[in-house]
């Protein structure tokens, strides 16, 4: 990682670590919570300062990992504008649940590539914020009664060369939905706000 | 129309060594087409026309709004002639069509050339309609579409095992219903009794009727041959008496509804009367053949069932007090209520009958038959109560064989309602305040149940009791419930304590009740 504890600094390398390290996290934490797979298939990972839950399952590391990468490649770019985790059932191929995670790129860290000055406790914090609340979101979250699968969006830029393996999508709304906003962080570079729809 | 022959002309130019497309073709031709046709709906007889029908259709369809608003800023020819294009002349020979004299490369030339056009027609649109568009993409698509992509990874993620199942339902399964949308009503019912108090030589018979708490806060109980009387508000135990004789003891007591004379009923069938302030005997009232164990006041008269099965109503003024009697039963009378409106007297014997008497207009006395005779109890009916709230309603409870709670219109006859406790019934109350039923119960559990009125879902359930609980009380403010078990304790449950909101409510009411009273004697 570019910026280290040991450093204030944040460059457009770490940063973009950063980021694509809070959506594994993130999309993990939505899976396990959520009930989309069992929760014997997530081993106990200590992160943020919190124990998180991380998959175990090879099919599944299979999946999140290349798409991961390739965000990150986005990050990078500046080219990603939205990642959503759509959470479906499976029967009706219903739309249940959205999760939206807003990314603001500062374009300027593009082009000058200096570092900016923030510490990694204080966005390690932010991000445990955020992924608390997603924790804490089941509270208020129908039940997902019948069995449901997840999908990744991601929203680019229009000018994108979308790659072999990815697909253009629609947005997959949820008609009728309750939104609840969630804790965004930054890491100077990148804005992350995330925020949930549900079927009411 | 000059351009589209043109078009067509052109196009037969260039396939010269296409099939002859004007008249019928070569008898061989016709038998190839026969087999190979598929698209039976051409008409090949008016070829010189089918392809401008084609034509218009390919023009017309991808019409942008603004084409159909504007039709006359469209640079699109327009074939006036294609909306009346002639249909097939009705004399006409029916053609299988031949694909081939459809004319794709026309169609293709045409959809090429309009698709163009078409970019042309989007060039045409005002910048408000534009505008329009993009507003409206971007409330569909959550995004300017025109400058973001929506994308996802191919390979869709792996489904969840087969026969998983979320295990949040369990976190769920305990609320039917939203929490937000509906009103909380459980309340805190304490599940340990407030205080237990020892009751030495309580008979343990089912029979018997041996508490009762007054409007004065004072808890009668009897203990063998004694009674003693508790007084709830400060605690305090007096004896209040003893029977002579060890073998002789009390069978039922009950309160007048003013609470200063108490009635017992007495294992050698006499019922007496007692001034509890002066701790004297007042009446001893004889004429039962056998022991009383059950009591109810209807103002003045005291009504008393006996083993004997006969029901006798007391006149508690005159010397000739016994004014009526009731036969009914054929066996033991355990369960005796007035309602409270003075109307019905309600009896249950150890026969399995509840009976029905109602009291003879403007009089306390009753009809010497009964209003109706309940037989579906399958066991002796001892826990009768009457709802406070609903005139003519009655819950009764049958015994070991039966274990039902039923509940009866005793304005009809009709038995409203029937739940199965899955044990014994000893004694029921209503609480008005919540709408509730408390019931106790013996074998198995030994347990008091509060049920709600009228779904009879079970609110709550109170054990502690280690044998049958037989009597229950309770006191006047309707709070608590005492509970005397053969386990020879009392037991006193503050399980429909109301709320302090509700609490003052009640207070205005009783002071306010209490007034009236007063001002009732005042005038007399």
């Amino acid at each position: 990682m570019a910026a280290t504890a040991t450093s204030n600094a944040i460059t457009l390398k770490g940063s973009t670590e950063i980021v694509a390290e809070f959506f594994l996290y993130g999309i993990n934490s939505i899976l396990y919570q959520r009930g989309i797979y069992p929760p014997e298939s997530f081993t106990r990972v200590q992160k943020y300062g919190l124990t998180l839950l991380v998959t175990s399952d090879d099919k599944l590391k299979d999946y999140l990992n290349p798409v991961i990468a390739q965000i990150k490649e986005w990050l990078y770019n500046m080219t990603v504008k939205k990642l959503v985790v759509v959470i479906k059932d499976v029967d009706t191929n219903e739309v249940l649940e959205r999760w939206q995670f807003d990314v603001e790129g500062d374009k300027e860290a593009l082009k000058d590539g200096k570092p900016r000055q923030k510490s990694e406790k204080d966005i390690n914090n932010e991000i445990s914020a955020v992924i608390r609340q997603i924790t804490a979101s089941v509270t208020f979250l129908p039940l997902l009664e019948g069995a449901c699968a997840f999908d990744l969006l991601v929203y680019t830029d229009k000018d994108l060369d979308v790659p072999a393996k990815w697909g253009e999508d629609g947005p997959q709304f949820i008609a009728n939905s309750e939104e609840v906003r969630l804790r965004s962080f930054t890491t100077s570079i990148h804005k992350v706000d995330a925020m949930v729809a549900f079927k009411k | 129309m000059s351009h589209f022959n043109f078009e067509n002309e052109l196009n037969s130019v260039l396939r010269m060594d296409g099939p002859i497309t004007k008249g019928p073709g070569m008898r061989f031709e016709r038998k190839a087409e026969c087999n190979q046709s598929v698209n039976s709906s051409l008409n090949i007889s008016t070829t010189a026309k089918t392809p401008m029908k084609n034509l218009n259709r390919s023009v017309n369809n991808p019409k942008t709004p603004s084409n159909a608003k504007t039709p006359k800023s469209s640079n699109q020819a327009r074939t006036p002639g294609g909306s009346k294009a002639p249909k097939t002349p009705s004399g006409g020979d029916r053609f299988i069509p031949n694909r081939s004299a459809t004319q794709f490369d026309l169609g293709h030339f045409k959809i090429t050339t309009d698709s163009a056009n078409s970019g042309e027609a989007d060039n045409l649109l005002s910048p408000s309609q534009k505008e329009y568009q993009r507003v409206m993409s971007e409330n569909l698509n959550g995004t300017d579409i025109s400058s973001n992509k929506i994308i996802s990874y191919k390979t869709k993620a792996p489904s969840a095992p087969e026969g998983y199942q979320n295990n949040l339902r369990v976190l769920y399964s305990s609320c039917k219903t939203p929490a937000s949308s509906v009103k909380k009503t459980i309340r805190h019912i304490p599940q340990v009794p407030e205080r237990i108090l020892d009751a030495p030589d309580i008979l343990d018979d089912y029979y018997l009727n041996l508490l009762d708490w007054s409007c004065n806060n004072l808890l009668a109980v009897c203990l063998g041959g004694s009674v003693y009387l508790w007084n709830a508000a400060t605690g305090e135990i007096d004896q209040l008496l003893q029977m002579e004789s060890s073998d002789q003891y009390i069978g039922a007591v009950s309160w007048i509804k003013e609470g200063n004379y108490l009635a017992l009923g007495t294992s050698n069938g006499e019922v007496q009367l007692w001034d509890v302030a002066a701790k004297k005997r007042l009446r001893n009232m004889t004429g039962h053949a056998n022991r009383v164990g059950a009591l109810s006041w209807n103002s003045y008269i005291l009504s008393s069932g006996s083993r004997s099965g006969a029901i006798h109503h007391h006149d508690v003024r005159v010397a000739e007090h016994q004014v009526g009697t009731l036969l009914g039963h054929t066996q033991e009378v355990c369960g005796l209520k007035w309602s409270p409106d003075g109307k019905f007297l309600a009896s249950g014997g150890n026969d399995n009958l509840l009976n029905i008497w109602n009291a003879q207009p403007g009089s306390p006395l009753t009809n010497t038959t009964p209003l109706h005779t309940f037989s579906q109890h399958q066991a002796a009916v001892k826990a009768l109560a009457w709802c406070p709230w609903q005139p003519h309603l009655l819950a009764s409870g049958g015994g070991t064989a039966d274990r039902h709670i039923r509940f009866w219109n005793c304005s009809t006859g009709q038995c409203v309602d029937s739940v199965d406790t899955k044990s014994q019934v000893c004694a029921l109350l209503w609480c008005k305040h919540y709408k509730e039923l408390i019931s106790s119960h013996g074998f198995a559990l030994n347990q008091l149940t509060i049920w709600k009125y009228p779904t009879m879902t079970k609110v709550s359930e109170l054990s502690g009791h280690t044998a049958r609980v037989l009597h229950m009380a309770m006191s006047p403010d309707c709070q608590t419930v005492v509970s005397a078990g053969a386990d020879e304790t009392l037991r006193i449950w503050k399980c429909f304590t109301l709320d302090e909101q509700k609490k003052a409510a009640q207070k205005t009411a009783v002071t306010k009740d209490k007034k009236s009273v007063f001002s009732m004697t005042s005038i007399r």
